[in-house]
Formats: structure tokens, sequence, C-alpha cells
């Protein structure tokens, strides 16, 4: 999923301040997942906007929706017969959402309320890992699956550096370092001989380094 | 001869060979550079010149080698992968060895993290065994990376670094041998504390031939300080320094802790000469560059040397 977290109200305020009704719009996918945009987080959101408004002696319109899926069509239509009543839209969607509104209410302010951070795992409860940094073209198969784009600071292939000491990054103790576990996984699988091999420069054409992505498939259009 | 590098000369006939580290100035002072290296000159075979060391700015390790070699040095060109893609990194081998720069160590490079602009992107387009790798594809088979020919190839002497110490432990010499097999013609160790320790890395070194196919340089860093070995053992990444040397440095009054630092230096120099597998040292003395001869000569490492 992708994995978000709120921005401050203040930050927020300063984007939002200049709008006399604002439409809050949740996303009850990945961000609800994350407890960073879902329902529940929407109307905490929308109540404290209220709550902070109303201290500054303003009484801005605001309106709480809630949709599946910011990033689909189909979902962000549901949402047509309130957005015109409304100067502008605050988006708890991650970055597609909050693009993908605006691409089909373009005439709409659109604002993001959340900060999208990655591509993760819910790994325990409160806890959200980032795993995966889309670079088209998955190694997983031959790192124990375990990502040394994702999980290694320094995008190590052929991994590990110098700094890992106890099984911890030398960036900072809080993060495993991804070769000491890749080596863990390989070892118990017994198949530690992957990795005595030297691999090659990666080819980053697939990721972002080859400019913005896009998957068009035919069998799947009208 | 792969090269018409001096330190493979050295190395090639079998004399221990010492190479040390000299850093550039954070800012465009040459004068700060040439002192450093002055006390350097004719003390050592090759010195290296760091490449942003910790990820804080400094000037241009490739500026401060030409600077050098005017000055008679033979320099070790530092080149790490954090902040270069594979397209500078390449160009920048094609210039320093038009400017007459004979070896290269490759490295990634501390995580910008440590540094002074903790903001920046961090580029790791290529791990240092991939510049390495690519290197030794320039010099051997005269072609860069995707397979297009050169005209004239840099013919670099090309090292890589060895940490004996980080974890998992185990895999040390794997990776070590990952760098060899990838064309490491020299190796220079992270500065070595844990003699234990490093002698079992390098009898496992030794047993795998890696020592019959690259030269191993131990490295070596002297104390000033006790309050240095607490520091470099608690915020350096990839250090092991016993607590056994931190208590001798502590054990001795404040104004003779330097020269027991450098006494311990000495001590570890005279060891790596009896450990098999050895071809020499490499002096990492920080901002302590005036110091290596006086060390050198203690260890009896004072033979007339080329540079």
């Amino acid at each position: 999923m992708i994995v978000a977290t709120l921005k401050e109200i203040d930050e927020i305020r300063k984007m939002i301040d200049r709008y006399d009704s604002v439409l809050v719009v949740g996303c009850d996918s990945c961000v609800a997942e994350c407890a960073a945009g879902g329902a529940r987080e929407t109307m905490l959101l929308a109540s404290a906007l209220k709550l902070s408004y109303l201290k500054d002696h303003m009484n801005p319109t605001i309106t709480e929706a809630v949709i599946d899926r910011q990033c689909v069509d189909d979902f962000i239509d549901q949402i047509a017969d309130q957005v015109p009543e409304h100067d502008a839209i605050l988006s708890l969607g991650c970055g597609a959402g909050v693009q993908a509104l605006a691409r089909v209410y373009s005439d709409k302010a659109i604002i993001p309320a959340l900060n999208t951070l990655f591509i993760g795992e819910t790994q325990s409860r409160g806890v959200w890992q980032e795993n995966c940094l889309g670079c088209g073209s998955c190694k997983l198969g031959y790192f124990g699956a375990v990502c040394p784009v994702a999980r290694c600071s320094k995008k190590l292939m052929n991994g590990p550096c110098g700094g890992s000491k106890g099984g911890r990054c030398e960036v900072n103790p809080e993060i495993p370092c991804g070769w000491d576990l890749i080596i863990r996984r390989l070892n118990a699988l017994g198949e530690l001989d992957r990795l005595t091999e030297y691999v090659p420069p990666v080819d980053w054409s697939t990721s972002h380094s080859g400019g913005p992505r896009k998957v068009v498939r035919e069998d799947q259009q009208p | 001869m792969k090269t018409e590098s001096n330190l493979e000369k050295v190395l090639a006939s079998g004399r221990f060979a010492v190479t040390a580290e000299c850093g550039p100035p954070k800012g465009s002072d040459t004068a700060i550079l040439m002192e450093k290296a002055k006390s350097l000159l004719g003390h050592i075979d090759a010195v290296n010149v760091t490449d942003n060391q910790t990820a804080i700015v400094r000037m241009s390790s490739i500026a401060a080698c030409s600077i050098l070699k005017n000055m008679g040095h033979e320099p070790i060109l530092q080149m790490v992968t954090r902040d270069r893609n594979r397209i500078a990194l390449q160009s920048d081998i094609f210039g320093a060895y038009a400017l007459g720069i004979s070896n290269v160590l490759c490295l990634t490079g501390d995580h910008q993290s440590f540094g002074n602009q903790k903001q920046a992107v961090g580029v790791f387009d290529l791990d240092s065994i991939q510049l390495l790798k690519t290197v030794k594809d320039m010099r051997d088979e005269e072609k860069i990376i995707g397979g297009e020919s050169i005209q004239g190839a840099p013919k670099m002497f090309i090292g890589a670094a060895a940490n004996p110490f980080a974890d998992p432990v185990d895999w040390r010499v794997i990776r070590l041998a990952k760098k060899v097999n990838a064309g490491a013609d020299f190796i220079q160790t992270q500065c070595i504390f844990n003699m234990d320790q490093f002698k079992k890395f390098m009898n496992q070194a030794v047993d795998m031939g890696l020592t019959e196919k690259t030269y191993i340089l131990a490295g070596i860093t002297p104390f000033k300080s006790v309050g240095m070995a607490k520091y470099m053992s608690d915020k350096v990444a990839g250090m092991d320094i016993p607590d056994e040397l931190i208590r001798r440095m502590a054990g001795v009054p404040k104004e003779k802790q330097a020269d027991e630092g450098i006494k311990i230096a000495v001590e570890f120099i005279q060891q790596f000469r009896e450990i098999k597998g050895i071809a020499g040292i490499h002096v990492m003395a920080i901002e302590w560059e005036h110091k290596v001869p006086e060390i050198l000569e203690l260890a009896g490492l004072t033979s007339e040397r080329q540079n």
C-alpha cells in the first residue's frame, strides 16, 4: 500500500485559509490502512479544522466526504454533486489521489492534507515499513525477497557496506541493515550462493529516472 | 605492469608500501592543502586524496590530486558513488587520468546524513564494486558501461576499501573476494584497532588465495587523545575499537596521550609486517598529517621513497 502521514494543521491552514468553503475528502483504501486519510481521520481533521477556525473567529464551510479510492474515476465521480458547492477540496488521499482529483475537477483547487511517503507494509500495529521503491524491474527473486534498492540506504547491489553494525544501518540504528536481512534470509534458505556473483549496474531507466511512467494496456481499454 | 603507477611498481617489487591520507580543505585555499602535503612528501609511496569524506563538502578530490601531483606526490584519487552518477564518474575518470592521476580508490562513501549537507539527494547510481569493475573495463577492455569504445583508455591502478569489522563479520572476506574478482589491484583497509579480528580476516583472505591476486594495505589511525578514541568508537561508522585500547589511552596523563597514540600505531605497524599477505600500510592521520614521518621513522619505514 501507499503509506502517508497527516500534515500539521498549521501547514494545511496556510494553504486553505483563502477559501470560504472546503470539501474535506478522505480515501478509504491505502491511507485508511495506515491511519492517515480514512473515514475516521477525515472526521478528525474536519473537526480539528473547525475548532482551529473557531479559535481565530473564522467560519468557513467545512464539509466531509469519503470515497473508496481517490485514484479511480468511478469513485471520484461520487462527490461530483458536492464539489461545485465548495471553493476547494482538501484531499486526504495520497499524491496520486490529489492529482487524480485535480484532473477530474480541473477548475477546482485541490490541496493535499497528507505527506505521501512510500510503498510499504503494515509491519505490526502502528508500524509501517517502506519496502518498495517501484524501480520497475523487480529483483527480489535474487535477494531472498528483501529489496536492496528499498531496504539499503545506499541502494547497494553488492553489499553490505562497511557501516553495517549488529544488523543496524550506519544512517540510524533504528534502521535494520537491508543487507543483513538479505544475508540472513538467503542463509536460512541455503541460497547464499546467489550473493557471490557480481551484480552489474542497475538499469534505472525503468524507474522514475526514465521519466514519469505510464502503463497502457489495450486489452483493458473499452 | 598494468599501469604507469608508481604505487604499482613499489608493490610489484615486493617492498613494504606506505600510503597516507590527505584530506582537502573546506574551501579553495591551496596553501592549507600544500602545507599538509609537504609534510608527507618523500616519506610515502602514494597519497590518498579523500572525496568529500564523511559527506562534508571539500575541495574536489581531482583538483587536489592534481595540485599534489604537481608538488611531486603520487596521488590516489578517492571516488565515491554517493555524489555522482555513472556519467559523471566515468567522465571524471577520463579527466583524472588526463591530468596524470594513475591511481583510483573506488568507494561508495559515507551516507550524506553524516555530513553538512543532510538534505542532499544520495545518488548511489553505482556501488563501489560496480565502479571498480567500470574502471577496470575502461582500462582493460577500453569500453565504458554499455560497451561503447573510448579514445584513450585510462590506465589506472585500481583500489578498493575493505572493512574487516563490519557486520555480518563472516561476510567481510566474501565481499573482499567480490572486490578482488571485480578487479581490485590493491585494497586499503579500514583503520585496524581489533588486531585479533584482523588476523582472522587475513587468514581467511590468504586461505582463499586473495592475497595472491591483490595487494592488501592495512589501515592505521593514530589516536591523538583518549577523547578521539572514544569519539571514533561511538560516532564513526564501521569502527571496532577494543575497550583495552581505550583504557590504555585513558591510563596516561593528558599531555602524554598523543605520544601513547603514536606508540600504539607504531606497535600495530610492526605487527602488520609479521602478518602474511600484508603488502603495506595506509596511514590515516586525520588532521595530523605532519606526524606521519615520525610514526614511519619509529616503525623503521624511512627507507628511500620515490616521492
